[in-house]
């Protein structure tokens, strides 16, 4: 089980609180797709992915950023049992979607990002290890379940 | 592969730091050596402490080799020759912590990419678009494969 300090259990709250899940969770997915266009592989029935200016107003891409950042949210309310709250989608991105878990990897380093441009200095060096960490686990998570 | 769009954005974006590149370069460093403390393991004789000097004079230099290969973007592996080979035969820094995200092996893991580009999205904001982002990402990959081109 991922040990948590309680300073690093306030970093995560207190800039989820002030994130926009649906803004963000669309900026993320948009740019996974943008800056490593080989994802766009898990996407075929998602329309016009064909440009960044396309990617970014697709509104296929924006509700499903928003469902993948809404689920992230269901793991900072469940810290102590990361495992456990994605056994069921580590199993459907395994066997019914057939996605690598390193795209879980990409798509963590990219939402750090997103963060960083959106919360600009206040994302601390100490705001980013945290990060980095939790975005770690999760991607940990939802490969578990992977045979 | 580094198109004409991208190596235009990676200039625009260097020129957009004003001088801030030796504050970026410890940043950079910093933040690594916090997210990711494997990475701490090649700089046993430094003073990691916050506002160190030799952080500072490292990231400096790690800045300014970035720097020079930004104006040689159409040769990366002639700008970056010696480095590379300081990389290969001196110092063996495994690859994995500067390799960025597309390089595709069981460790592809991208430490100094992701906290170079961490700095740079802080400070530029909503400058730091996925057009930027992208075109730097790209940039920070070609420039790790030609730094462990001589590893083997």
């Amino acid at each position: 089980m991922v040990h948590w300090s309680a300073e690093e259990k306030q970093l995560i709250a207190s800039v989820w609180a002030k994130v926009n899940v649906e803004q963000c969770g669309a900026e993320a997915l948009a740019r996974l797709l943008i800056v490593y266009p080989w994802t766009q592989r898990f996407f075929d029935n998602f329309g016009n992915l064909s440009s960044p200016t396309a990617i970014v107003g697709n509104p296929k891409v924006r509700a499903h950023g928003k469902k993948v950042l809404t689920s992230f949210g269901e793991a900072i309310k469940n810290l102590d049992n990361l495992k456990g709250t994605y056994s069921k989608l580590s199993e459907l991105h395994c066997e019914k979607l057939h996605v690598d878990p390193e795209n879980f990897r990409l798509l963590g380093d990219i939402l750090v990002i997103v963060l960083a441009a959106h919360f600009t200095k206040d994302f601390t060096p100490a705001c980013q290890a945290t990060w980095q960490k939790l975005v770690g686990v999760v991607a940990h998570a939802l490969a578990h379940k992977y045979h | 592969m580094l198109t004409a769009e991208d190596k235009k954005l990676i200039q625009q974006t260097w020129g957009k730091l004003g001088g801030a590149e030796e504050e970026i370069g410890a940043e950079a460093l910093w933040r690594m050596f916090h997210s990711y403390p494997p990475t701490k393991t090649y700089f046993p004789h430094f003073d990691l402490s916050p506002g160190s000097d030799q952080i500072r004079c490292h990231g400096k230099k790690v800045v300014a080799a970035l720097g020079n290969a930004i104006k040689n973007l159409d040769n990366l592996s002639q700008a970056l020759s010696e480095l590379s080979n300081l990389h290969a035969y001196n110092l063996r820094v495994d690859p994995v912590n500067f390799k960025a995200s597309r390089e595709r092996d069981g460790n592809g893991d991208r430490f100094l990419s992701q906290c170079l580009q961490v700095v740079l999205a802080t400070r530029l904001g909503k400058e730091y678009s996925p057009e930027v982002h992208s075109a730097v990402d790209k940039f920070m990959s070609a420039v790790a494969s030609v730094l462990a081109e001589k590893y083997r």
